[in-house]
């Protein structure tokens, strides 16, 4: 708990946090009020609109943030030699790391809190949210992505020895997820003719694309919107898709903290500056 | 038995840096561990804290260090040569670290004050100097109250005077009844503070003895530097040889060579021949190597 503590602390006065929490709050905002036109009519519209704008927020900022601060964070500390003299406390490996994680994650989701928070408060003053359930849903997705995230960045800062090998893993993932992940599978679907059900399945094993998938269903009856994968999703799953997805979701965070637990627990080799040689 | 280790081995990968060490440490005792840059004095030390696997038996206040490695730490206040603290205020720090070790702050004010640094609890530990930042990692490792201190090179990086002032409270520590083992290159640190040597090379614990026999061992001399004024020098001389002493004369000092317990033979004997001393000081090592004084 003194870790989780210390771990909130150091990110609310982490300057890359701050400013990170200040353009996601600021952009969750304005997008609630560029959203909305003013009259009732389009009200349910405008509220999926700032939904989905929100959606692609999350799906740009949150990955970069969760694996950033996961990465830098065992990284940085080994680095220093901070991390030696931490463990040669009566502490066990197991409780650090689970310490960094839960204040790492409680800073992480109390930036996304604020940011949904305001863009809610934004909509409600205005009459826009006709959905509160689906709203909140979505702000528990883009929760359980950004903890996904962290589990990837602090697996990410447990194999590497150098921060800034650690940040350089976490910066390529982030492009693969973001960018290249849904690059690589369209071409090989072209080139391959891959069939539909597989081209959505190897989509969705990507958490961006589960929570984007997620998301859009807590606005939207069904997935015209992605085309003929979604349409395939919808008749295939049905109304299981959603509680799958949020499955896959919690799978991300466990596999990787998981793996990064025993990975930490194993290692011996700690940084030698100024501490244990 | 405060600490019992038998046949400690450690490797990394062929490397062996540890080759079936045993020994014992009783309650109150101090002891230092002795060897060149990787004869496997802080392998061992690592090894006490348990932060690293090994193979043999450790057992730390009764308790098996592989096993129970965080029990163990309990039992342990543990310094490092350079302490790497979180970017906090000392009194910040000593907090965190007592939430972390589950004490009650109840002591901190007390060990601010007992390290002396209570006057700077609200500056960040940046801002400390060395000899700050190893009183506040001495503090730190007292904060559970431990009846062992392990102390890796504790006065490595730090100047003379700081040195002197550590030395000091640590075995004042010592006498209060705490458990030190620590692992120095510095013989003047070894005399001040241990009452035995464990000498380590290779990884193999090759010699046990008190201090001053590793330092004959070693060639590492305790000498005493006597001055005396110009009109007494010659008489000096004389009675330092009659009397057997090994003395080498510098300046307006003698430097005579002392053993075990035997630092008022020289004094007592210019005394008895009615010389008088004006100062004196103790000096560890070999005078041409350099010295180090007490």
């Amino acid at each position: 708990m003194a870790l989780s503590e210390k771990e909130l602390r150091d990110a609310l006065r982490n300057r890359w946090f701050i400013v990170f929490t200040i353009a996601f709050a600021g952009l969750a905002l304005a997008l609630s009020a560029l959203m909305q036109p003013g009259g009732s009519q389009f009200q349910v519209a405008s509220y999926s609109r700032t939904t989905a704008s929100l959606i692609n927020l999350v799906l740009l900022f949150v990955p970069l943030i969760g694996l950033t601060l996961g990465a830098a964070n065992l990284a940085g500390d080994r680095e220093t030699g901070a991390l030696a003299y931490l463990l040669a406390q009566p502490v066990t490996r197991v409780e650090v790391l689970l310490g960094k994680y839960l204040g790492m994650a409680s800073a992480l989701l109390a930036t996304l809190t604020l940011g949904f928070g305001l863009a809610g408060l934004a909509l409600a003053l205005q009459g826009g949210i006709n959905d509160a359930g689906g709203y909140l849903l979505t702000v528990v997705l883009a929760y359980l992505l950004a903890l996904a995230m962290l589990s990837f960045g602090f697996l990410m800062s447990v194999l590497a020895q150098k921060t800034a090998a650690a940040l350089g893993g976490a910066l390529f993932l982030w492009l693969l997820l973001v960018f290249l992940g849904d690059l690589g599978i369209m071409g090989t679907a072209v080139i391959t003719q891959m069939p539909i059900g597989s081209v959505f399945l190897i989509a969705a094993i990507n958490p961006l694309q589960m929570f984007k998938i997620a998301s859009i269903l807590t606005i939207q009856a069904n997935l015209e919107v992605l085309g003929p994968a979604g349409l395939y999703a919808s008749n295939q799953f049905g109304n299981a898709l959603l509680p799958l997805l949020l499955a896959g979701l919690l799978l991300w965070i466990v596999v990787p903290l998981l793996s990064a637990l025993v990975l930490f627990a194993r290692q011996e080799k700690l940084t030698l500056k100024g501490s244990l040689k | 038995m405060m600490i019992i280790a038998k046949d400690l081995t450690k490797r990394y990968g062929k490397a062996t840096a540890l080759n079936r060490v045993s020994f014992t440490i009783e309650l109150g005792e101090a002891v230092a561990l002795w060897g060149s840059n990787g004869a496997g004095k802080t392998t061992t030390l690592r090894c006490l804290l348990g932060v690293q696997g090994f193979e043999g038996e450790l057992t730390v206040n009764g308790i098996d260090v592989r096993r129970q490695g965080k029990a163990a730490r309990t039992a342990i206040g543990y310094v490092p040569q350079e302490a790497i603290f979180y970017d906090m205020t000392v009194l910040e720090t000593m907090r965190f670290y007592a939430r972390l070790k589950q004490v009650s702050a109840s002591r901190i004010n007390d060990l601010l004050q007992q390290m002396q640094i209570d006057i700077h609890s609200h500056k960040r530990v940046s801002a400390l100097s060395g000899g700050m930042k190893q009183r506040l990692a001495l503090a730190v490792a007292l904060l559970a109250d431990p009846p062992i201190l392990v102390l890796d090179e504790p006065t490595a990086s730090l100047d003379v005077k700081a040195q002197r002032d550590f030395i000091h409270t640590i075995q004042s520590l010592n006498y209060a009844g705490k458990t030190v083992v620590f692992s120095s290159h510095r013989m003047d640190e070894v005399m001040a503070l241990a009452s035995r040597v464990l000498v380590l090379a290779d990884g193999a614990l090759t010699l046990e003895c008190p201090p001053y026999e590793l330092a004959e061992k070693l060639g590492l001399h305790r000498w005493l530097r006597v001055y005396v004024s110009a009109p007494h020098r010659e008489n000096t001389l004389r009675v330092l040889e009659e009397q057997g002493f090994v003395y080498t004369p510098n300046g307006r000092s003698v430097y005579v060579q002392i053993g075990k317990g035997g630092k008022l033979a020289p004094l007592h004997s210019l005394q008895m021949a009615s010389i008088p001393v004006e100062d004196f000081d103790l000096i560890d090592g070999d005078l041409n190597q350099g010295e180090s004084h007490d």
